[in-house]
């Protein structure tokens, strides 16, 4: 899909100067990319949690985009590919801020206890806890609605346990190449993984499966 | 194996492979209990949601609005 270079596209998307030396093939493909850098924004906002590194990553990727574009010539998958330059970036963006000397560990996890709710005492699920079925779950992403709610239970997750559930989910890092980059040991990025896995399924249960998915009112 | 610890391994086997008794008690686990089952595929589906994060195409709808 060709963005279409009328008026709907954000703002500078591209720095001035930049956009003048291109040539017009380089036009066409900042245009796509101007037509979902939004989304870009999004998940390295979600992934970063700062507007300014996430601005940062996606004008990364974008020039790197465009500085590789004659490489790339299968037009279907090129969103997936400038997709897969930003995830780069942001992996970059974290190993840099882990390394800055002033860097301090979010100190902020979710508390095993915090669960305890949810079992009885011989650790089996309580009758109201118990996990039902979410149907055919995948439906939802189609519905916009969804996503706002995904992102809302992902925001919930406290920093350091968000980050490290990102890195691996989405980043698409293995837990050996997390607990480097984070100096921690695997067992407590297993623990953390698993607490994060717990929150988000808790919170997308209540927000959106059990709180009427069908429903157009559903409350964030 | 209860519930909680069954949680926790299914966990873990999204990350790395589990030991053979593990793996085995776990699977007997999820024959009897319904939430347990449930909460698989709701980890498979929290996987999923995740990719198409990443792995977006064109027939992902826009993002909601900021």
């Amino acid at each position: 899909m060709i963005a279409n270079t009328g008026g709907d596209i954000e703002p500078t998307p591209l720095p001035g100067a930049m956009r003048r030396k291109l040539p017009p093939a380089a036009e066409t493909i900042a245009a796509e990319m101007a037509g979902f850098r939004r989304e870009m924004l999004r998940f390295a906002i979600l992934q970063l949690r700062d507007q300014a590194s996430a601005e940062d990553a996606v004008q990364e990727a974008m020039l790197a985009a465009l500085q590789g574009a004659d490489r790339f010539d299968e037009r279907a998958k090129f969103k997936t590919w400038v997709f897969s330059i930003l995830r780069n970036k942001i992996v970059d963006i974290i190993r840099r801020r882990v390394r800055e000397p002033s860097y301090q560990d979010p100190e902020d996890e979710i508390d095993e206890s915090d669960f305890d709710p949810l079992f009885s005492a011989n650790g089996h699920w309580q009758r109201d806890a118990r996990p039902a079925d979410w149907g055919d779950p995948e439906k939802s992403f189609e519905n916009q609605r969804f996503w706002a709610v995904f992102d809302t239970c992902l925001n919930r997750l406290p920093a350091a346990t968000a980050r490290v559930f990102m890195m691996r989910e989405m980043l698409g890092l293995e837990t050996d190449e997390i607990c480097e980059e984070l100096s921690m040991s695997s067992n407590h990025c297993w623990v953390v993984l698993h607490r994060a896995r717990m929150g988000l399924r808790l919170c997308l249960d209540q927000k959106w499966f059990m709180a009427g998915a069908i429903n157009p009112l559903v409350r964030e | 194996m209860n519930c909680k610890e069954a949680i926790r391994l299914m966990s873990e086997e999204m990350d790395h492979d589990l030991a053979g008794g593990h793996r085995f008690a776990l699977r007997l686990h999820k024959l009897i209990c319904v939430g347990c089952r449930n909460y698989q595929k709701q980890l498979s589906f929290l996987r999923q949601a995740c990719q198409q994060q990443v792995a977006p195409d064109d027939a992902t709808p826009p993002p909601p609005p900021v």
